[in-house]
């Protein structure tokens, strides 16, 4: 170590100069840094790119090819059957099958006679590969995106929702209720996550499966999320709850109240508008975390079903395949590959936000 | 110091109790039946039988048996495993996991603690982007997917550890070196953190206007302080890397005790879940209090302030 240098790190040090540097307010300062920047924009681009190609993926994620496509490697030309991307009120000339599923002689199908939109989309369509059902990952992969994000979002709103009313109402409050309130989080704390979670499912599924009246398939989904969020609402409401007893000991608070503010007028005015940075930092650092509980799930075979992609399930199923034989590395690479990315940008937009909302506080940074 | 250890005491013992209370509500209040399993439906009067040969015809006599017999470390039978006491089950697979859990955790801390360390007094350079994108991938990837990769590149291609299964010491590090990989992560970027903001501190650069090596300045003095946000972490850690993990125990085939906290769940087994929950309580407990002693031994004030 002998003669190694470090900079003393001062507020001025951290993180470069970005084009965006307009560091008075919140959000220019989360802006600042050029890598919170950068996961934005990855967060945007994969946003944008499954948002897009949602009317192919649609039709398109659990269409099988068995014949020819079980477990293609990616390749740059389409290896999946031209038909299935003709619009359906163009018929193609086709025989039935001999299981009456599928065209027995291929039609002649020609790319340039699609319009470009479709003719790329028919290319994208083995980028990825395929999986054991010769189902195009690509078009598996994007939605799958949509999904988990989707269950984070909403997790987190849900322990948003619960963290913050049941802290702010402690806090509030105050006196002995505070004190009962916050001794039954410490004994939520100390219950294993993975049994919490699991328990919450069963106890859920047979209300909001009755609620949904037989969409089996959102109200799987709806039970992931409101499992997770039921559970990841405890640090939420620590915070929430440190963050109103400090805000309600400030000055201006006071000032407010000796000019004979009204308690509801200072928790609209003064509250509620500083609560908004800790609240938007902790919901985005829940998303992460829920979308990796997901998965979890999704390994134990709880999580969603098929043939539901998340990119938890295709994680999960692509382990599996990778497994039994060593060789289908797609199956695991392109799921994983868009599930890192997200996770760090997610972490990296949850740590700029808590820089910029509150720049003294460095707990657990990453940058 | 004895104060704080007897006050920390008492209080785990109630939240202990408040724990068992909680989960005792949940479990009776699930829906489903631990003694319908699979596609047989037993007759009636035989599940009037066996609820009432478990205590389960009446909450309250099946809520103080269950509790007087965890009292006295008896936990009971289990509905689904047939042979087999929850004892049984604890005796045969706790072991096992507070083997791999213990260590992971020393992996992790004499891995996390040192890249935590040196990132922040080579802040910026090679290996702090490269210790990054290490925490990154460790609290990103999922275990299975991690302990999956571990597994081909280790027992399948260098064929330098068993593929799976439990038995030999050959069989200990690769599940130990997965379980450890997220908080190898976390304790490195917690680490880090700590360290930045004592390096900056005016003791460090007191210590080292007094002619302090950098050496003694980084690993005695700023470390003692940035460690304790790491402490306080490994209590919670502890408890949980040495409960197992049901997706580190099924890629590499381990007889954990992790399997039993999902399987009991699934399988609705009353009297499994709240032994396994008492478990994990009276771990996490234990944990805890540990930390808090050592906490007030590296940082006096606390214990003078209960």
């Amino acid at each position: 170590m002998g003669n190694a240098e470090w900079r003393i790190p001062n507020s001025e040090s951290g993180g470069r100069r970005s084009l965006f540097a307009v560091r008075s307010t919140p959000w220019g300062r989360f802006l600042h840094t050029r890598i919170t920047l950068v996961s934005v924009l990855l967060l945007v681009v994969f946003l944008v790119t499954s948002v897009i190609t949602l009317p192919f993926s649609l039709r398109w994620y659990n269409v099988q090819e068995l014949d020819t496509a079980v477990r293609h490697p990616p390749a740059v030309s389409p290896v999946v059957h031209l038909e299935h991307f003709v619009p359906r009120d163009v018929s193609l000339p086709a025989s039935a099958g001999p299981h009456g599923l599928k065209p027995a002689a291929r039609p002649s199908g020609n790319e340039n006679t699609l319009k470009p939109a479709t003719r790329i989309a028919h290319r994208a369509s083995s980028w990825f590969g395929h999986d054991d059902l010769g189902r195009c990952l690509f078009y598996r992969v994007l939605p799958g995106f949509l999904v988990s994000l989707a269950i984070g979002l909403m997790a987190a709103t849900v322990a948003v929702v619960i963290g913050a009313t049941f802290g702010a109402v402690a806090a509030l409050i105050g006196g002995r209720i505070d004190l009962l309130m916050m001794r039954i989080v410490d004994v939520i704390y100390g219950l294993p996550y993975i049994l919490m979670v699991i328990l919450l499912k069963i106890a859920l599924t047979r209300p909001l499966t009755a609620l949904f009246a037989g969409h089996t398939k959102y109200a799987d989904i709806v039970i992931l999320f409101v499992a997770i969020g039921g559970v990841s609402w405890l640090t939420m409401a620590r915070v929430i709850r440190g963050q109103v007893l400090s805000l309600r000991s400030q000055p201006f608070v006071e000032a407010a109240r000796a000019a004979g503010a009204g308690p509801f007028y200072i928790l609209r005015r003064h509250v509620l508008p500083n609560l908004i940075g800790p609240i938007v930092t902790y919901a985005t650092l829940v998303i992460p975390l829920a979308i990796l509980q997901e998965s979890f799930l999704s390994f134990l075979g709880i999580g969603v079903q098929q043939p539901t992609p998340s990119l938890g399930r295709l994680a999960a199923d692509g382990v599996e395949a990778v497994n039994t034989f060593v060789g289908y590395w797609w199956l695991i690479t392109f799921p994983c590959a868009i599930l890192v990315l997200t996770l760090i940008a997610l972490n990296f937009i949850g740590d700029g936000l808590r820089d910029a909302f509150d720049p003294k506080s460095s707990a657990a940074t990453l940058v | 110091m004895i104060r704080l250890i007897v006050r920390r005491l008492l209080l785990g013992v109630v939240t202990i109790g408040c724990i068992y209370a909680l989960t005792f509500v949940m479990v009776i209040s699930l829906p489903g039946n631990p003694f319908q399993q699979g596609l047989h439906n037993i007759p009636p009067e035989a599940e009037m039988a066996l609820r009432a040969r478990y205590n389960m015809d009446n909450n309250w006599l099946y809520f103080t048996e269950f509790l007087a017999g965890a009292v006295r470390l008896d936990f009971g039978p289990t509905f689904t495993y047939n042979d087999w006491t929850c004892n049984q089950i604890i005796a045969s697979a706790l072991p096992v996991s507070l083997l791999i859990g213990l260590l992971a955790i020393l992996i992790a801390v004499m891995v996390g603690v040192p890249i935590g360390v040196l990132s922040a007094v080579k802040r910026g350079s090679w290996f702090d982007v490269t210790s990054l994108t290490f925490v990154l991938l460790g609290i990103s990837l999922p275990t299975f997917v991690t302990g999956s990769a571990m597994l081909i590149v280790c027992s399948v291609c260098l064929r330098i550890a068993p593929v799976g299964g439990w038995g030999t010491l050959a069989h200990l590090p690769l599940p130990a070196l997965a379980l450890s990989l997220p908080f190898v992560a976390y304790i490195a970027r917690l680490t880090r953190t700590g360290m930045l903001d004592a390096l900056g501190s005016d003791f460090v650069r007191t210590a080292l206007a007094k002619g302090a090596s950098r050496r003694t300045v980084v690993w005695r003095h700023a470390l003692k302080v940035a460690f304790l946000p790491v402490l306080s972490f490994l209590g919670p850690a502890s408890a949980q890397a040495m409960t197992g993990s049901f997706v580190v125990e099924k890629v590499f085939g381990v007889p954990g005790i992790g399997q039993h906290f999902v399987n009991a769940a699934l399988n609705r087994d009353a009297g499994l879940i709240m032994s396994t929950v008492l478990v994990f309580s009276t771990l996490l407990v234990a944990f805890n209090l540990v930390v808090d002693v050592l906490y007030a031994w590296i940082d006096p004030r606390i214990s003078e302030a209960v």
